[in-house]
């Protein structure tokens, strides 16, 4: 005879059972364009198809499959949101969409995509001559070139106004002088965007390209977080670059932080990502096993833990999705950029670290895809402003206090 | 050549079906929808076609409510060039498809309609074969391979115990089975040109056909829930329980 807590399975399955509603409780897909819907499938199917079948594998041996970013080329996922230079030039919400499908299956190959498209493509479209653009955003949008950013220097983290790397102003150029920290993609990198300080002190942006004399850009190993990306440093020893590859537009801060503006925002939606395959996977496992004769989900403290992931994954979209609207009206501001990255990534990562604490043992076991995502998420909580800064920057836009 | 692709908009094939709470369908209220699978692979072979250069132009239709627009829509973003959309907001039965899209092929000329062998939500397997047989072409069923040249077809088709190649003259009217292709993702690019190209609505009764069912629906039911197995001590228990219980013996 069937047991009553087998009974009570089967009323539990008949609630996933009575709609899909549970995982997407305001509709949030209603809100989409039939194009961004569109888009978001796309996404999806090619992160879970192509994507999903590599991780584990390149989590463990730490090992980058260069063709990935061929692969997104040819989706049109790399620079998705600039218009020409062979860019489809989407929404940013449909960029949202697309970081969050790909961080579901890992935030390392969300990095390789923002990093390619907010912090190399969007300067170079943004503060780029006419030349540049040509000659860079359509092999960086195929992902024929592979690019880096280099903002963060050894002693220079949260606070990048300190910077040490120098760009001496030289007949044809400029000579480059300095070392960057933590730079996705820059062993592989054929191009590095690299700020740097004149002799006014002016902030500068250079286009470095790989093989220029000096160049070096050796990768860190022994990550315990995004190890399915590449991260590296980068030493610059008397480089030249050419007056033809500084950056024309850029004489201040501003231009490195419009990137991380772009960039944040990507990271605000592709954390949510993460967070959704930890919840889902915790929701499946919980309803799965079974201690005490009954499934651990007819226990009160999985379910409240199940709501909460519900209730912040949920509203942390409508949240997402309004900046996003917000951005493509022009109507967005950095601020608001702060409370989303650090709202999407610091829920993502308790979300992560109690969906790993419900799946017990098999939480640590890299098979169930947990650990890993709680591993990454500790770096996402931190890059592009860690969660502490991003609380400055609101503190300081609501007293008008800067206290950084 | 031009090429007639019709595809339906169906529910997801992830989703978990259930049955609305009259027990007359199937629920569709907030549920994922997407092209038929089979479709998809239809709309891939036509384009592999004229990416080869053996069509000119492929034509997309689908007979349904407004939302057949969005599954026009992504054949377009695979690489359909316009689209036909027979409006209709009830259920149309796969005899009143068939001659709606014989109607399409005389008004537009049409040389060859690949379709799904099947659409995922009823499993019907009757439009592709009515079709043929309304406009006297000959037909290709469950096709897993497709070689065009010139005038001239080889098909070949999956059938019980093996493979069955056959020759057929255009205009003719081809199947798909799941093994005839792998559909492309809808790249961004083609996401984004795919809002350019042109959908012309017509409600059904300019099409002249009558949709009028056929059939009526008694009751729609979930399959029974599946109840666990258990194990007995011996035989003698197990004739037993076959006998008392069970009543099969």
């Amino acid at each position: 005879m069937p047991s009553v807590t087998d009974k009570k399975l089967t009323e539990l399955n008949k609630q996933d059972y009575r709609g899909s509603s549970w995982s997407d409780i305001f509709l949030f897909n209603d809100q989409l364009t039939e194009e961004e819907n569109m888009i978001k499938d796309t996404a999806a199917n090619y992160a879970q198809n192509k994507l999903m079948t590599r991780v584990l594998d390149n989590n463990r041996n730490e090992s980058f499959d260069k063709n990935i970013f061929k692969e997104m080329g040819e989706l049109g996922l790399l620079g998705s949101t600039i218009k020409g230079y062979d860019c489809p030039g989407v929404s940013y919400v449909a960029y949202g969409l697309i970081a969050r499908e790909i961080e579901r299956v890992d935030s390392s190959y969300r990095s390789c995509m923002s990093v390619q498209s907010s912090l190399v493509m969007h300067p170079i479209y943004t503060f780029g001559s006419k030349e540049q653009k040509e000659r860079f955003l359509p092999k960086l949008a195929s992902g024929e070139f592979i690019g880096a950013f280099g903002l963060t220097e050894p002693n220079h983290g949260s606070d990048p106004g300190s910077m040490e790397t120098k760009a001496i102003a030289t007949k044809g150029g400029y000579i480059l002088n300095g070392s960057k920290n933590w730079i996705t993609n820059s062993p592989i990198a054929d191009i590095l965007i690299i700020w740097a300080k004149d002799e006014q002190n002016i902030l500068r942006g250079f286009i470095v390209e790989r093989g220029f004399k000096g160049l070096e850009t050796p990768s860190i190993k022994g990550k315990f977080s995004l190890r399915s990306s590449t991260t590296g440093m980068i030493h610059l020893s008397d480089v030249f670059v050419p007056e033809e590859n500084k950056l024309p537009e850029v004489k201040s801060f501003k231009g490195p932080f419009s990137c991380l503006d772009s960039a944040r925002y990507g990271i605000a939606w592709g954390a949510l990502g993460a967070a959704e395959f930890c919840w889902h996977a915790a929701l499946q496992y919980t309803l799965d096993r079974k201690q005490f004769g009954k499934p651990l989900a007819a226990n009160q403290l999985i379910q409240k833990k199940l709501a909460d992931m519900q209730t912040d994954i949920s509203l942390a979209l409508q949240g997402s999705l309004r900046v996003g609207r917000l951005k493509d009206e022009g109507k967005s501001t950095p601020d608001m950029v702060s409370l989303i990255k650090r709202n999407s990534t610091g829920k993502a990562l308790e979300i992560a670290r109690i969906s790993r604490d419900m799946h017990g043992a098999n939480g640590v076991s890299d098979e169930y895809h947990i650990i890993r995502h709680v591993m990454n998420l500790e770096a996402v909580n931190t890059y592009e402003g860690t969660h502490d800064i991003h609380a400055l920057i609101l503190g300081r836009s609501q007293t008008g206090i800067a206290s950084f | 050549m031009k090429i007639l692709v019709p595809v339906k908009r169906v529910i997801d094939y992830n989703v978990k079906i259930r049955v609305n709470s009259e027990g007359s369908a199937v629920e569709t209220n907030n549920v994922k929808m997407s092209m038929n699978p089979f479709d998809e692979i239809a709309v891939e072979e036509a384009v592999r076609l004229k990416e080869a250069g053996k069509a000119e132009e492929i034509i997309i239709t689908s007979v349904g409510d407004k939302g057949s627009q969005e599954t026009i829509r992504t054949a377009f973003a695979m690489g359909g060039d316009r689209g036909i959309h027979i409006l209709n907001d009830s259920n149309t039965e796969p005899l009143a498809v068939a001659k709606i899209l014989k109607y399409i092929v005389d008004k537009e000329g049409i040389d060859l309609v690949i379709l799904g062998k099947q659409a995922i939500d009823d499993d019907s397997n009757q439009t592709g074969q009515m079709l043929a047989a309304l406009l006297n072409w000959p037909q290709a069923t469950f096709a897993s391979k497709v070689e065009v040249n010139s005038s001239e077809l080889k098909v070949t088709r999956e059938i019980d115990g093996g493979l069955e190649t056959l020759k057929l003259n255009l205009p003719c009217v081809i199947t798909t089975d799941l093994r005839l292709n792998e559909p492309r993702y809808a790249s961004l690019p083609n996401i984004m040109k795919a809002k350019k190209k042109q959908i012309i609505e017509m409600p059904i009764s300019d099409t002249g056909v009558d949709s009028s069912p056929r059939l009526e629906t008694l009751k729609v039911e979930e399959p029974a829930v599946r109840s666990g197995g258990r194990k007995v001590a011996d035989v003698d228990e197990l004739i037993n329980v076959l006998k008392e219980e069970v009543g099969i013996i």
